[in-house]
């Protein structure tokens, strides 16, 4: 069986984020980006699934600007056999929409035929949770979304999911997408052999034009506004003067 | 224009707190028609009548809709969705598994986790954690939207909407719901309280995580944690708050010995009222706590517990 993992370039989640003065978006120049903290582990997922013998092949997808590439290196330098970078924007501030990257995955699902496709839950940039949901969608696939536990079984897969009351387990009929939740493994960190080696691994380079697909934004983007700032508070010196002050402001 | 908006149930049970605060968000987007789908649905689609401003409330009945299964009952709301131009539910993690899929069958984008309407095509929605708000026009012609509940009162009670039953879509049969493993407590519910005492790494054990839950129960509140404490084992996986768990704001929320990293922020930072108590006085949290207790939890939160009359 093949595995699928598209793996987004987004801001490295500890960097702090700023606002362009001009509300066009958020300032991503010469800032630090990884791949997406969920896609790394999707990515670990796929590869442990090739190490437990019920994966054969782990291929790595990016669609966004040139400098993804850095992301697959990423990916297969964590284990994946081979990535495929989708050419889709040249500014680092346009973002793919969701929908459709979701049709170029289906697209490039087509061509590769995985059993199996493990995306991230969420991206931390758009924070928009849509991905695999739209991409099981357009393939009339199964669907098990924020997974923290995979058990593949043949031709089915029982996922534990995490959700608002708890854990919940389904079974799903493979091929099937799952998205990674964040307790579904601990990624592991490339080792310096093999980010040596992920340099000789094969890269293929596309568009959405090859795909035939269009990548127009259905949502314009407005503006982007700093948040409402919350306003300096202060400390107390005791738990009594803390109660006191709490009683005050009618918390309590 | 109409609206229709997926009622939030689990086993049979209308979750008010959640559909009526999706309702407030979607009343100036035109008539909101409740969808009330799931095995046994007729009780909740009765409760969600009397939600103020819901016009009407079709109620689907099937073994296929029992769990919320994302294919089924995207199928049912698709098979819908001609008669409406805005599909839109509570951001809860049953939605945000369904909504999604139902955009895709209709082509058209999701609008995730909205935090207001500004028009019928136009919604405000956080992004990179909460760090940034953007405001998103859709050229789409339906408009799939989940609503951030935090952000929105609830609509009242008093309604008397008109029940209607239909049918189910044809389950495309692609998964089968094989069991729920639900936290059972007899706290008020994390995402509708109006206190949260939030405990975090700092706690240090599963044992010690009591010294939180007490704290929670003097209070009345809802108990929540970091996420670095639930991967710890502390507390449970959906006490989670943050950008990858739930998103409060509560009146009052007490963070224990939690450093107040970004992600968890994004969960916190719009309520009313913020305490922190951490033993490091540069821990980021102080910069959004009203009021900042520098101490070692193991003796304020007892003292704490104990002092709350
Ligand atoms: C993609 C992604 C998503 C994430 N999503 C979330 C999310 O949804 N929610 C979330 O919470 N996190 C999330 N995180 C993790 C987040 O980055 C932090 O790692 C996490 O919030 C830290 O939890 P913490 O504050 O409990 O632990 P720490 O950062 O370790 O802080 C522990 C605090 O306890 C204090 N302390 C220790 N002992 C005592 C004592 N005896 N008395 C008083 N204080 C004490 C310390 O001073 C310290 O400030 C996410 C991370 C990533 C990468
Ligand atoms: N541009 C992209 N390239 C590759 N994968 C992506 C891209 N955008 C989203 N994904 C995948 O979809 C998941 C969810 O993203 P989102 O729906 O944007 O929150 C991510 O974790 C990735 O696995």
């Amino acid at each position: 069986m093949k595995v699928l993992v598209p793996v987004k370039r987004v801001i490295d989640y500890n960097v702090k984020v700023r606002v362009k003065a001009d509300g066009s978006g958020v300032d991503l120049a010469n800032v630090k980006m990884s791949m997406n903290p969920f896609d790394e582990i999707a990515v670990e997922e796929a590869i442990r699934l090739k190490e437990a013998g019920k994966a054969d092949e782990v291929v790595a997808v990016s669609i966004g600007v040139k400098q993804s590439q850095e992301t697959l290196r990423t990916a297969l330098a964590m284990g994946a056999d081979r990535a495929i970078l989708i050419n889709a924007a040249d500014d680092v501030h346009t973002d793919i929409e969701p929908l459709a990257v979701a049709k170029l995955l289906a697209k490039v699902v087509e061509e590769e035929q995985p059993g199996l496709v493990i995306t991230g839950k969420q991206a931390i940039d758009n924070d928009m949770n849509a991905t695999g949901q739209m991409l099981s969608a357009i393939l009339g696939w199964s669907q098990a979304a924020f997974a923290s536990e995979i058990d593949i079984e043949g031709d089915s897969a029982k996922v534990t999911r995490e959700v608002d009351g708890g854990l919940q387990t389904i079974s799903v009929k493979m091929p099937a997408i799952v998205t990674a939740d964040l307790r579904l493994n601990e990624p592991r960190y490339a080792s310096l052999p093999n980010i040596m080696k992920a340099k000789k691994k094969p890269l293929d380079e596309k568009t959405p034009a090859d795909y035939g697909v269009d990548v127009t934004p259905r949502l314009e983007v407005v503006k982007t506004e700093e948040p409402a700032e919350r306003s300096a508070g202060i400390k107390v010196g005791s738990v009594d003067e803390l109660i006191e002050k709490l009683k005050e402001a009618g918390a309590v | 224009m109409s609206v229709l908006l997926l009622a939030e149930i689990t086993a049979g049970e209308l979750s008010l707190d959640a559909t009526a605060k999706a309702v407030s968000a979607a009343q100036s987007l035109g008539d909101v028609t409740i969808l009330a789908a799931g095995e046994t649905a007729a009780a909740a689609g009765d409760a969600a009548a009397k939600i103020d401003g819901v016009s009407k409330v079709l109620v689907a009945e099937d073994a296929s809709l029992g769990h919320r299964l994302a294919e089924p009952t995207a199928a049912l709301i698709a098979s819908l969705a001609s008669d409406y131009e805005h599909i839109v539910a509570p951001a809860t993690t049953d939605a945000k598994n369904i909504l999604p899929r139902v955009a895709a069958l209709l082509d058209v984008m999701i609008i995730s986790d909205a935090t207001a309407v500004v028009d019928g095509a136009t919604f405000e929605r956080p992004i990179y954690a909460g760090n940034a708000i953007q405001t998103v026009k859709s050229s789409d012609a339906k408009k799939v939207v989940t609503f951030r509940t935090a952000n929105f009162d609830a609509a009242g009670e008093g309604g008397t909407a008109a029940v209607e039953t239909i049918s189910a879509a044809d389950n495309p049969g692609l998964s089968e719901w094989v069991e729920d493993k639900v936290a059972e407590s007899d706290r008020p519910e994390l995402t509708s309280a109006g206190i949260v005492v939030s405990g975090g790494r700092g706690v240090g054990s599963e044992e010690d995580f009591a010294l939180i839950e007490k704290l929670a129960d003097k209070l009345g509140a809802a108990v929540g944690a970091s996420r670095a404490a639930v991967d710890s084992g502390y507390a449970a996986n959906d006490l989670q708050v943050g950008q990858t768990g739930k998103v409060v704001a509560p009146d009052l929320y007490v963070a224990v010995g939690i450093s107040g990293a970004i992600q968890h922020l994004a969960g916190m930072k719009d309520s009313k009222v913020i305490v922190a108590i951490n033993k490091d006085e540069e821990a980021p949290i102080f910069q959004v706590a009203d009021y900042g207790l520098v101490a070692d939890l193991f003796q304020a939160v007892p003292e704490l517990t104990d002092k709350l009359g």
